[in-house]
């Protein structure tokens, strides 16, 4: 088969599958809903391993499917670019999402909106491979709007609680707000490049990137650095990076299952896997390089702070989320594309395991997600245990687990970085680790160890079925894509780490930079890696915070709350997420509204309507008013005026005849 | 289509015919003979269309197309001339489309003088068609006029409580307007020696003073028809008395009509006016971007919020024109088209809600979701269309006007962008209020879903605002070839 086939297969079964389960499945039911969608998902897998094989075999390609629109001197086509970035994106999209629409099978089984839930993921997973098989930034940007849109629809699925569509309007606003920053870098690409096609403009770039534009008068900034920063406001805001991360928190109003696909594994990337994809432009570039490292460093310490003073179980495994995408952004930063796009493949995998294992205890509880009702539950649910706790040993970033492998390449790859900030991201990705190892084991061990309290709050009985029983293992269907995630989550760093990394596998599709040549000077195979982290500080940071966890949620549980008690505005400073909610509503969204009623009343009403518009219709009324009083009736009044008039007329016709009176 | 058959007369009398037709024969006591004449005269009229996209060249360039030429009044030497380019036919073709979707629409909802009703919406259809193929400066003036009538009427008399100011503001505003805009006419007569044809305009040599003033008379009348900032504020009146099929045609097609005046008129009679004003037009069009961005946020009626949205969007079309480039023209004109598709889908949205429970009010609704479903994913689409989301329609022109602003003045495009976050913004929390959240009461609790009509007049539009966002290209395609003829004459000095 043509591989163009192959790739459009890929892409459009699950648009099918969307359609299918959307406009049918409320007459056909459930159990065809997720047939269809899970069948559509799974050739798209398939699809995807077939490219996976064939690009490995060096076949990359790019081809058009049809023109979107052409114009003078350019034509925007809709097509796709296949090369061993969108493969391993690909196969990790399609992976996650056919595990995620298996387990919502479960998940969702007693919810109204079965058939809608599995057709909007079903249309997620075909705008993001949209996203991550562009050969154009018009699709590029499609598919970023697309998965932006069913976000939208996704965290407000449940719209009838004032929360989740509050959560679902910021997402959306915050999105656009660096959308604003990416179409505007579109703008300049396609003013300067003339056209939008990655190849051309990746070719045009070193010549263009220092063309000098001056966006205030006098202060010339290169184009390379104008767009690269503006794709990376793109990407903060899809990325959830600070400080537009404020809607990431937020979205887990949204059903679990799409916390896990959309707002861990693949969408929240979409922002790293751009920059690596623009990584020719980004290299052409120190000063957007050394944003990009600074932004990243600052989210993946200040998140990971945020995880540790969460009691809802999702929260925590989000703010987790925010900190690892930190992670990544730093490492885009310090030009080392591959190991990004490596931590975004093991991240997906461990970061959905715990999410997966988050919604398998929450079912179990009965839609209880505050951690302080939870504790003892690995007794009851032994897989779940055992999945969280391998993503939770990948996220600590402790060997031989995934997330080790990316997280230390990070930290390796920020030590030899020449970027700009390279030095302060190295401190603080290393506070990081701590901090990130800490509030991962805190979970494992506040949820799932120590007392049993998930008896205490359920004296009310919200609904009817079967409380006060034990708590037990969650169905197949949720603990068949946990196992499946949890291999690669434990595994797929020692495989992956030295053909994706050292091995040249990205090729052309990532920029080379020195980054990544000094660093394959210092690897020498992934079993040595192991062995010499156990002398580095990462790994004893790692260890000192899990061993500090294990000491206050295991050892002294008492002691938390006294801590919490005494740290004071810290805490608070924390809870309070640093202010940042609350500032952005009193000054943006208050700001905005102000600003327009201001606008409305005094200017439109005010001064248009009430001065210009009624003001001039005052006028002529009271110039009618005025003039009504001339016509008084009376003869001899009209032919005093008429004697007026030629009397005018007279000296005006004497005065151009002769010129003079 | 044999050659010489008068299209462009059967396009714009054939309405016209059958809206007399059915006042003559729909009283009220027979709304359904009136009703099912004017939904013959709606689709023969588009219908009648179809030729026109069909047999249109693109290979022509700008030359007008279709043309029928007879005389009219001899005696002031005024013509009978008609032809499309293609910026005219496709605005034909929506308006077209448009009336049927207006006759559909009032069916079960209009009850009080059915027939003069449909009367009044075919015959404006037909005067709009005839000043969109116009090429004499009389003719268009004529029918420019002319539709004020139909649509004074509706909004008279079909209208809501405070109908008569909201009537007379509109007519008076664009009145005074148009006047000036005749006396620019006359003027370019007599500079003509005589004529009145458009195409003469478009080559007559005109002074820097001149071609100022007359740029500045026509932009009088076709600014208030846009709305351009600050002459705007007759709009949200109009609408928000306006029956839903009155201000499904004033914000479709109406509004186009201002904006085609611009391309049409201002700038290839006044071509070096036009590039010396051309900072002042962006500035009003960004105003209109921003500031009615602004504004909308905080309207608590649903027809306001979307009349000032057209506003805001029509920013992006003038914008568009004055950037003197292919990308900004072309993003105006597609802009125009997508936002007749989208303006048209809120209003009989709004329409839909309002024939329920006669309320506009944000606040007098919620969860709309949970009792209409149906209606509600429609509604979420088009608001999705009306934030500009790629793939629908409402996104092309924006992209192209942004793409084509970058090139002139970053910061042009940098204020333009801004409708990214303030349209999504006043959209979708209106969304938000209305569709989302639990039933709001009595009255959300009694709707009932959309039924057989109703689908089938969103699904129409939505399946539009779908096609021209999943592949522009073919109405582009048609579009280009004018766009860059008139980019052409445009920099040709007639100093």
């Amino acid at each position: 088969m043509e591989l163009m086939t192959v790739a459009t297969i890929a892409a459009f079964a699950p648009l099918a599958g969307a359609a299918l389960a959307g406009f049918l499945g409320w007459k056909l039911g459930r159990a065809f809903s997720h047939t269809v969608t899970i069948a559509s998902v799974a050739i798209s897998l398939v699809a995807s391993l077939v490219l996976l094989r064939e690009v490995a075999a060096g076949n990359s390609f790019a081809g058009a499917l049809y023109t979107w629109l052409s114009g003078e001197g350019y034509s925007i086509h809709v097509g796709f670019l296949v090369d061993r970035l969108t493969a391993v994106m690909m196969v990790v999209v399609t992976f996650v999402s056919l595990m995620v629409h298996v387990y919502t099978i479960g998940y969702m089984a007693d919810d109204p909106g079965y058939q809608r839930f599995f057709a909007y993921i079903s249309l997620f997973t075909f705008a993001m491979l949209m996203l991550v098989m562009a050969d154009n930034f018009v699709q590029l940007f499609f598919g970023w709007e697309a998965v932006g849109l069913v976000s939208y629809l996704l965290i407000g699925f449940w719209f009838k609680r004032p929360t989740a569509v509050y959560a679902n309007l910021k997402a959306f606003l915050v999105n656009r707000v660096g959308d604003f920053g990416f179409l505007l870098a579109i703008g300049f690409v396609f003013a300067y490049f003339g056209t939008l096609d990655y190849a051309t403009v990746f070719v045009k770039a070193p010549t263009l990137a220092h063309v000098a534009i001056d966006l205030v008068p006098g202060n010339p900034v290169a184009l390379g650095t104008i767009v690269c920063i503006g794709l990376f406001v793109g990407a903060m805001g899809k990325s959830a990076q600070f400080p537009l991360h404020v809607w990431l928190p937020d979205s887990m109003e949204g059903p679990t299952p799409i916390s896990a696909l959309i707002h861990a594994a693949t969408m929240v990337t979409a922002g790293i896997f751009m920059v690596a994809r623009m990584s020719p432009l980004f290299e052409l570039s120190q000063t957007a390089l050394s944003l990009v490292i600074v932004i990243g460093a600052i989210t993946a310490f200040f998140m990971a702070l945020m995880a540790i003073v969460q009691t809802d179980i999702k929260r925590v495994v989000a703010y987790s989320t925010l900190s690892q995408l930190g992670y990544m952004t730093m490492a885009l930063g310090a030009a080392a594309y591959p190991v990004a796009i490596f931590h975004l493949m093991t991240h997906a995998f461990f970061k959905a395991v715990l999410f997966l294992g988050a919604g398998s205890v929450i079912i179990a509880l009965h839609h209880e997600q505050d951690m302080r009702r939870m504790g003892g539950l690995r007794k009851y649910m032994p897989v779940t245990y055992l999945t969280v706790l391998a993503g939770a040993l990948a996220n600590a970033g402790l060997p031989p687990f995934a997330g080790f492998f990316s997280k230390d390449s990070i930290i390796e790859a920020l030590h030899l970085s020449q970027t700009p900030g390279a030095g302060f991201a190295w401190a603080l990705a290393l506070a990081g680790v701590f901090v990130g190892a800490f509030y991962s084991f805190r979970l494992v061990f506040f949820a799932f160890h120590g007392e049993e309290r998930f008896d205490a709050g359920h004296t009310d009985g919200h609904d009817g079925h079967g409380h006060g029983g034990k708590p037990h293992e969650s169905p197949w269907v949720v603990t068949v894509p946990l196992v499946l995630l949890a291999v690669p989550s434990a595994l797929i760093g020692w495989v992956a780490i030295e053909p994706m990394l050292y091995g040249g596998w990205f090729g052309q599709s990532i920029a080379p930079s020195a980054t990544m040549a000094e660093m394959a000077k210092h690897f020498h195979g992934a079993g040595s890696m192991v062995l010499n982290a156990l002398g580095t500080a990462p790994f004893w940071l790692a260890l000192a915070g899990a061993g500090l966890a294990g000491y206050l949620y295991l050892v002294r549980p008492d002691l938390p709350a006294k801590i919490k008690a005494k740290s004071g505005v810290l805490a608070t400073v924390l809870e309070r997420k640093y202010g940042f909610d609350d500032f952005n509503d009193w000054f943006f969204a208050g700001g905005a509204r102000g600003l327009g009623a201001g606008l409305w009343t005094w200017g439109d009403r005010t001064v248009i309507d009430g001065i210009m518009v009624n003001g001039t219709a005052k006028l002529v009324g009271w110039f009618a008013g005025f003039a009504r009083r001339v016509q008084t009736g009376f003869v001899y009044h009209y032919a005093f005026t008429m004697l007026l008039g030629v009397f005018a007329l007279l000296t005006l016709w004497y005065v151009s005849w002769y010129g003079r009176f | 289509m044999p050659q010489g058959f008068p299209l462009l007369s059967v396009v714009t009398w054939l309405p016209i015919a059958f809206g007399v037709a059915v006042l003559a024969l729909g009283s009220d006591r027979r709304p359904a003979t009136a009703r099912w004449t004017a939904l013959a005269g709606a689709v023969l009229g588009f219908l009648a269309c179809i030729p026109l996209w069909t047999g249109f060249s693109t290979a022509a360039g700008g030359a007008m197309q279709f043309q029928e030429v007879a005389p009219c009044m001899p005696l002031l030497n005024v013509n009978d001339h008609l032809g499309v380019d293609g910026i005219s036919m496709p605005l034909i073709l929506l308006n077209s489309f448009m009336t049927v979707l207006v006759v559909i629409a009032h069916w079960e909802v209009i009850t009080d003088k059915v027939g003069q009703y449909l009367a009044a919406f075919l015959v404006m259809s037909g005067l709009i068609n005839g000043a969109f193929a116009a090429l004499d400066a009389i003719l268009f003036y004529v029918f420019f006029e002319a539709m004020l009538i139909p649509m004074f009427l509706i909004i008279g008399v079909w209208g809501g409580p405070n109908r008569v100011y909201a009537a007379v503001k509109f007519f008076l505003y664009t009145l005074l307007g148009s006047l000036l805009m005749l006396a620019a006419f006359i003027y370019l007569y007599l500079q003509a020696n005589g004529s009145f044809e458009i195409l003469d305009f478009h080559k007559l040599p005109l002074s820097m003073t001149a071609q100022v003033l007359v740029f500045l008379a026509m932009l009088m009348s076709f600014a208030v028809k846009v709305p351009m900032w600050p002459v705007h504020t007759w709009l949200p009146d109009a609408h928000v008395e306006a029956p839903t099929g009155g201000s499904v045609i004033l914000a479709a097609i109406t509004l186009k009509i201002g904006a085609y005046g611009l391309l049409r008129f201002n700038l290839p009679i006044a071509p070096d006016a036009s590039h010396a004003l051309a900072g002042f037009m962006v500035t009003l069009s960004l105003i209109a971007v921003v500031y009615i961005g602004l504004v909308a946020l905080v309207q608590s009626d649903m027809k306001k919020l979307i009349a000032y949205s057209s506003i805001s969007h029509m920013g992006f079309v003038t914008l568009g024109f004055f950037l003197f480039n292919a990308n900004g023209m072309l993003g105006g004109l597609v802009q125009m088209v997508s936002h007749g598709f989208i303006s048209a889908a809120m209003f009989l949205c709004v329409g839909v809600l309002y024939d329920r429970v006669h309320s506009r009010r944000i606040s007098d609704y919620g969860g709309v979701a949970n009792t209409m479903p149906v209606f509600a994913a429609f509604f979420v689409l088009f608001a999705m269309a009306n934030s500009g989301l790629p793939a629908t329609s409402g996104f092309v022109g924006e992209f192209l006007v942004i793409m084509g602003a970058v090139k002139v003045n970053f910061w042009y495009a940098f204020l333009a962008a801004t409708t990214l976050v303030f349209g999504a913004a006043y959209t979708l929390w209106m969304v938000k209020r209305v569709v989302y959240g639990e039933v709001a009461g009595a009255g959300v609790a009694a709707l009932r879903d959309v039924g057989a009509r109703e689908f089938v007049f969103l699904a129409l539009l939505a399946a539009c605002v779908l096609a021209l966002g999943v592949w522009p290209k073919p109405l582009a395609d048609v579009m280009n070839p004018t766009v860059l003829e008139l980019l052409r004459h445009v920099t040709v000095t007639k100093l």
